[in-house]
């Protein structure tokens, strides 16, 4: 089957029941988006599929079709995108593992909402488990993200 | 301050010389590279070409912020450019052993106290070679040089650390260095930004999980379900049939499925027929296992510290007090499942993994392969969390992933899910608090009578010598025989009864103090209460001889308002306590919502002597209420059978964005010893959350995860 993942067309190998996370990791070395339960409820698996955040651990490889698929990978490798900016410039990460997921979701929030609640940021996020507990700061990179996407654009 | 010769080449390297390398190590491990046999001269240090300074970090980063703390401190001693410090994981070697405990590990939040002196001190070492490089190009002498911002300059001369690094790495290292002294420091003590960030949020940072090669194939590993049960026989007919499984291999107590990926391992493994032998006397049962407990705290076990004669003291007290605190078995439940890679060549074995334990996962993985720890390599990647499970003395997920990869012959990275990783054990044990306490006229505590119930974590285990003296293991007891609250009480018994199960159990996030702190600061609250005095006001009283204490407790309390007027339906409680040598007040604000305890905000007083980060310190502080409050308000495992009757994040719930509170951080100046701060904050949550749900309520709840009646 064809895969279209952050822009280019891949050719992969892969039973149909495989979940989409499985093949970006292990087929296709996408390793930036992460294994944390395996059944939805922690969303460190998070991408986006054709711009809306989906939990890739429990998403069949075979339901993506020519959807388009975006990874943490696909923000910037450099740490440029806004919303990593903000994640950098509120010194959010800890462990770190959960925060591919965190931004994916983030930005798909900001793609709706473009400047969210705290409300709206406990609506998008409460899916995406932080065992380090970086919510304090995930919040305030949140309305900051907002603030420097609204600049950029 | 001065070190000695003999000082500074036990705390740097072996030989300095050769301190400073130039070549640049390229970061991550996508490819196996060929074992990297470090020479210990390098062993902290390294200077580029390109002026990048690349720390060594001996410890393991798993969220904590040393990686960018130690680096701070040899960036202090350097004058370097702080924009070109890097970090990286050591390799596991006796030069990285832990300053105080003698073996290379992470844990008990020592590390940047026992690292303060050794790191400022390489980075002093390195700048001397340097300055003194320059000096000889230059034909000046090393007094007329000046280091700054990674350049050594005389006059209008300047050379930068990379053009310097092949000159100094062979001169002679200097006898003693002179380190800085505190008013003259520019980055110790100032908030700098992490510097793993940039990895971190582009999904370029390498766990244990993400380490990938193109012979590595990945095993899932089917374990007893029951403590104490046993794998007997198996039939993997199915497994092998599921596609891109290649082998199946039996462990030490289980079976391995081998595959080319993860999911064709675990729909494999999940295919395996296996008959598994339940326990000997059909296995822990939680409610039967708890009441076995409270039986046993009716009376004292093992003296953990005595003064006075209590039961005298106890019956002829104006007010006597009688309370049991109860808390479960709590999974570590880091983001990151737990997994390990292992790659075996001739007589050298590979591993790849997230662990705090290096030198006792070295010495599990040599002796299961009849080779000497030397011929391990330990490469450490980032740890998705850590909170002390990956610190085992048990080496549990390294000596199984090294026996898969023995008997599979191939590469093998061990991966569990996240099922295997709740049901795996070591977990936080269930403790039983029994306390009785007599109070005086003036409601102080004047007979305090106190049982503890629970496993040891160490009994068994190599520090069991160093940890468990005369029968009592202290990790059991910790921040409860020293509490400050009873240093005044002139009747104490303190004795703890240390039950032997089938459940496996070990250290987390701040081990001991995690119900010590629960029982003391709510009983306490208790007492206050009977002795119809403010929470506050009589804690300050009875911590008149404890300043620090004292002092952080009343800061938290200021900060917080406490006193002043809520909104209706609000309350604040609070708790103080030390561990890991810092103090830690809290003051919680909640409110019922629904029947479910809701904290609004924590306003935290820190008192961990020396800041180095304050930055860090605030994360970790907010961190650990996170991960306190996960336990204050859900955290519990319950067994049938001996199985765990917990298994993903649907039943074994953790704090979630929409229920964390404010959290304000304050850290207090202090000339007191440097302490920890990873841990310290973790403990004072629960008791902080319980007594304002009592103010607020006046429901006394006494057991972990507190639910309202």
């Amino acid at each position: 089957m064809k895969l279209d993942i952050n822009g280019t067309v891949r050719d992969v190998e892969a039973s149909p029941e495989m979940p989409l996370l499985w093949v970006l990791r292990d087929v296709l070395g996408f390793t930036g988006t992460k294994f944390g339960c395996g059944m939805a409820q922690c969303g460190a698996c998070t991408v986006h599929v054709d711009g809306q955040p989906v939990r890739s651990c429990v998403t069949p490889v075979s339901t993506v079709g020519a959807r388009k698929v975006r990874t943490i990978e696909g923000l910037s490798t450099d740490g440029s995108h806004p919303v990593q900016r903000a994640w950098a410039q509120a010194d959010v990460v800890q462990c770190g593992y959960c925060q591919s997921g965190q931004i994916m979701t983030t930005v798909a929030l900001l793609e709706q909402k473009a400047d969210p609640s705290d409300a709206d940021i406990d609506a998008a996020l409460s899916g995406n488990i932080c065992r380090c507990g970086t919510y304090v700061r995930i919040r305030e990179a949140v309305h900051l993200a907002a603030k420097l996407t609204r600049g950029a654009k | 301050m001065t070190m000695n010769r003999r000082e500074l080449l036990r705390n740097t390297a072996a030989s300095a010389a050769g301190l400073l390398v130039a070549f640049h190590v390229p970061r991550g491990v996508r490819a196996a590279p060929a074992a990297p046999a470090l020479p210990p001269a390098n062993a902290f240090l390294r200077i580029g070409t390109d002026d990048t300074v690349t720390v060594l970090i001996a410890h393991s980063e798993m969220g904590q912020g040393i990686w960018t703390g130690l680096a701070m401190l040899i960036a202090e001693e350097l004058e370097c450019d702080w924009s070109k410090m890097r970090s990286e994981h050591a390799p596991a070697a006796a030069i990285y052993a832990h300053t105080a405990f003698g073996v290379q590990m992470t844990g008990g939040s020592s590390t940047t106290w026992s690292e303060f002196d050794r790191y400022r001190t390489v980075g002093a070492t390195a700048k001397d070679m340097l300055v003194r490089a320059a000096a000889a190009r230059w034909k000046v002498s090393p007094a007329s040089c000046h280091a700054a911002n990674g350049m050594v300059s005389h006059g209008k001369e300047q050379l930068s650390y990379g053009k310097l690094a092949e000159a100094a790495m062979v001169l002679t290292p200097p006898k003693t260095v002179t380190l800085k002294d505190a008013k003259d420091w520019k980055l110790i003590g100032t908030p700098v930004r992490r510097l793993d960030t940039p990895e971190k949020i582009t999904g370029q940072a390498i766990f244990g999980i993400d380490v990938q090669f193109p012979e590595l194939r990945v095993a899932v590993v089917a374990r007893p379900p029951a403590f104490g049960g046993k794998v007997g026989k198996y039939d993997a007919t199915a497994a092998l049939k599921v596609p891109g499984v290649e082998k199946v291999v039996p462990t030490a107590n289980g079976v391995a499925v081998v595959a080319k990926h993860f999911w064709a391992a675990k729909v494999g493994r999940d295919a395996l027929q296996i008959d598994w032998i339940a326990p000997e006397g059909g296995g822990i049962d939680t409610a039967k296992q708890m009441a076995e407990f409270r039986a046993t705290a009716q009376k004292p076990g093992a003296l953990v510290a005595e003064k006075g004669k209590v039961d005298a003291a106890l019956a002829s007290a104006k007010t006597k007090l009688t309370a049991e605190y109860e808390v479960p078995y709590l999974a570590h439940a880091a983001m990151e499942p737990l997994n390990c890679t292992v790659k075996l060549d001739g007589d050298r074995c590979e591993i790849w993994t997230g662990t705090q334990f290096q030198t006792i996962d070295q010495g599990a993985a040599a002796k299961i392969l009849g080779i000497s720890p030397d011929k391990v390599t330990i490469h450490t990647t980032f740890l998705g969390g850590g909170f002390g499970r990956r610190a085992n003395p048990a080496a549990d997920f390294v000596s199984e992933a090294v026996i898969v990869a023995k008997a599979a012959g191939v590469p093998v990275k061990v991966v569990w899910t996240r099922e295997d990783d709740m049901h795996g054990g070591y977990y936080r044990p269930a403790y039983v608090h029994r306390i009785q306490a007599g109070l005086d006229d003036k409601g102080h505590p004047v007979a305090w009578d106190h049982v503890v119930v629970g496993q040891s974590i160490v009994s068994g285990t190599p520090f069991e010598p160093m940890l468990v003296k005369h029968g009592i293991d202290g990790t059991s007891v910790e921040g409860l025989a020293d509490s400050p609250y009873l240093e005044g009480t002139g009747a104490l018994r303190v004795s703890l009864h240390s039950p032997k199960t089938p459940i496996t159990v070990l250290w987390w996030r701040s081990v001991g103090n995690t119900h010590t702190a629960f029982a003391m600061e709510s009983m306490i609250d208790e007492a206050a209460h009977a002795a119809n005095q403010d929470p506050l006001a009589y804690r300050l009283a009875l911590l008149k001889e404890k300043p620090r204490h004292g002092a952080a407790l009343a800061l938290a309390a200021d900060k917080a308002g406490w006193g002043t007027p809520l909104p209706a339906g609000h309350a604040r409680g609070l708790a103080v306590h030390e561990s890991f040598g810092s103090i830690v007040a809290q003051v919680a604000e909640v409110s019922v919502e629904h029947g479910h305890i809701r904290v609004h905000a924590v306003t935290c007083a820190v008192d961990c002597g020396q800041v180095v980060n304050p930055l860090g310190i605030e994360a970790q502080i907010q961190g650990s209420v996170a991960f306190g409050l996960t336990a204050a308000l859900h955290g519990k495992l319950t067994f049938t059978g001996g199985q765990v009757q917990q298994s993903n994040f649907h039943d074994y719930p953790i704090l979630r964005m929409h229920e964390m509170p404010r959290v304000a951080v304050h850290i207090m100046q202090s000339k007191a010893k440097m302490g920890g701060i990873g841990e310290p904050a973790t403990a004072p949550i629960a008791p902080a959350v319980a007594n304002a749900v009592f103010a607020l309520t006046k429901q006394r709840l006494r057991t972990l995860p507190l639910r309202l009646v």
